[in-house]
């Protein structure tokens, strides 16, 4: 049977006229059922590029995703996407929001009432089911990107796919975020695969971390299991010897040995 | 993380509503400056608002009195405007039958035919308009063309118009939807490639069909652009359907003036074009607060 969700010997080439650019090499993953992993890299390596394979959004240019032993290749509710911006309809309310989603998911078979319930459901999830009538500009970056995560969990995806969606946040209300996601994780069992380019934030939160060498031709340059046991408690890892030789590990990978040169 | 101290806040109220004679007393002599605090100000912000054109509007009557009185003026004074046209300003409703009508019924001939002709052009210019935003294709083949036909003005369709419908009514009701449709089109058909390549994630991923994407996220995100588009066009009706009723005739506001001309009522004309901008006015206004109301949030992403 195999990995739950396995990324098959994935290579993504643009082509604009003559010039072609290859973003992503031989990238080769497999991803067990309730497993967290992140993905992290400096930025353009590709790692975007290669959540957005996952969804289905870009097409890869030879390999595969297999998901629960089919292959996909175009966007769907079962690879649910949380934004890094939060991609909130502006003209909706946030309940509404999360409607839309589970309505066009559930709409053949749960009733107008259920559907409700699990709307609501979803929005007290991620604790957002206080502002429900509101609209997304009347409420905070966090907020709505907590909404982004329940109109994703409202979904019931097999993968959940969250591409930085911290990154645009401040520190303090990013850890408030990454508390509830652990919990989430932790209640639902979902396998998620995050993207992002915060070394504690992978650390933290996955039981793996792919590391990206720097594109072009981007391929996972290692993986590091990380052997912290759940719940992981944000304090009282600061002292832990496999938090930090973790932590070691991915900053010594992307500054020692793949230093990002081009830019910066 | 703030519901612990909001309890907090509300527990500490609970214990003094041990002493409610002073809570009652506390109230009405609140409310009572409120009030009147509410409403200086706004006294005070209307008059900031309705002082400056009253004034500018009796200047400028003045002096057009003064420059207009001399004997032998080619435009009347408005005083004698006033006079001469009293019956038209007084009776906006009589009805005499034929043309002889008062200036309501004209406007609501004129409202009428911009009604048919922009209603058609606002259906056909967002579908069109839709096709060319969505469609590449569909934009290269007809953007060269729309781009010179909407150069073309309004009144230059009317003889080609009622060569082809053989009647004046038709062919005014074509003039309106042929000048008010480019601005439509082109509006929505940026509003449609401005929508956000997330909007359309969101979609993928929701695998929204195309009706559904239409309707959910097509429409509400260029809303704010079509209706740019959809005042516009409703300015143009209303400045094209006054010439387009000067050639054609019959009861509308553009006839009536034309026919003033004729018969030298200087002072109807003057009275008619009030009227014309007033309601040109109220037309541009409409489609606004309609934008405003349908497009409510969608501005602040």
């Amino acid at each position: 049977m195999g990995a739950y969700l396995k990324l098959d010997h994935i290579d993504k080439t643009f082509t604009r006229g003559s010039a072609s650019t290859n973003v992503l090499k031989e990238v080769t993953l497999d991803i067990d059922k309730g497993e967290y992993v992140s993905i992290i890299g400096h930025s353009g390596c590709g790692k975007s590029t290669l959540l957005n394979i996952v969804a289905g959004l870009t097409s890869a240019t030879t390999g595969g995703v297999i998901l629960d032993g089919r292959e996909v290749n175009s966007p769907g509710p079962d690879r649910a996407v949380v934004f890094q911006n939060h991609s909130l309809l502006p003209w909706l309310t946030v309940y509404d929001n999360v409607r839309l989603a589970v309505d066009k998911v559930f709409s053949g078979t749960r009733s107008r009432a259920e559907r409700h319930d699990w709307t609501l459901h979803n929005l007290d999830l991620v604790q957002m089911g206080h502002a429900k009538d509101k609209r997304p500009s009347e409420i905070s970056g966090g907020m709505k990107q907590r909404v982004g995560i329940a109109r994703a969990l409202a979904m019931e995806p097999k993968v959940l796919l969250l591409d930085e969606p911290f990154g645009a946040l401040d520190a303090l209300t990013r850890a408030h975020l990454q508390d509830s996601v652990m919990q989430i994780h932790a209640t639902l069992g979902n396998t998620i695969l995050m993207i992002t380019h915060d070394v504690d934030e992978a650390v933290l939160l996955s039981d793996r971390i792919v590391m990206m060498t720097n594109g072009p031709s981007a391929y996972v340059g290692e993986v590091l299991e990380v052997n912290l046991t759940r719940p992981r408690k944000r304090l009282e890892l600061v002292t832990n010897p496999t938090y930090l030789k973790a932590r070691e590990a991915v900053l010594k990978f992307l500054h020692e040995r793949h230093r990002f040169v081009e830019a910066a | 993380m703030s519901m612990p101290a909001l309890k907090l806040e509300k527990s500490s109220p609970a214990k003094m509503a041990q002493a409610p004679a002073a809570q009652v007393v506390k109230m009405p002599a609140r409310k009572r400056p409120a009030l009147a605090e509410k409403i200086v100000p706004l006294l005070k912000t209307a008059a900031a608002n309705i002082v400056p054109p009253i004034v500018v509007i009796a200047l400028l009557l003045g002096l057009w009195q003064i420059l207009c009185s001399a004997p032998g003026s080619a435009l009347p004074p408005p005083s004698s405007i006033i006079q001469n046209s009293w019956e038209l300003i007084a009776h906006p409703f009589y009805d005499r039958g034929g043309l002889d009508k008062g200036l309501f019924w004209h406007i609501l001939a004129s409202l009428q035919r911009v009604a048919v002709g922009y209603s058609l052009a606002a259906v056909a210019g967002v579908g069109l308009g839709v096709l060319i935003g969505q469609s590449t294709w569909a934009m290269r083949g007809l953007d060269p063309l729309f781009q010179v036909l909407r150069t073309v003005p309004p009144l230059a369709w009317l003889p080609l118009s009622l060569a082809a419908f053989r009647d004046g009514q038709p062919a005014a009701v074509f003039v309106i939807f042929i000048t008010a449709i480019w601005p439509i089109i082109i509006n929505t058909a940026v509003g449609i490639r401005n929508i956000p390549q997330d909007y359309r994630n969101v979609a993928a991923v929701l695998r929204l069909n195309p009706i559904e994407f239409f309707l959910k996220i097509m429409i509400p995100a260029a809303a704010p652009y079509i209706f740019t588009g959809l005042r516009i066009g409703i300015g143009l009706s209303w400045l094209a359907i006054i010439a387009a009723e000067m050639l054609i005739g019959g009861v509308g506001i553009g006839f009536f003036i034309w026919d003033a001309w004729n018969s030298s009522l200087i002072g109807d004309i003057i009275v008619a074009l009030f009227y014309v901008g007033i309601t040109g006015f109220i037309l541009d206004r409409m489609i606004a607060a309609v934008g405003a109301f349908v497009t409510r949030g969608t501005a602040a992403a």
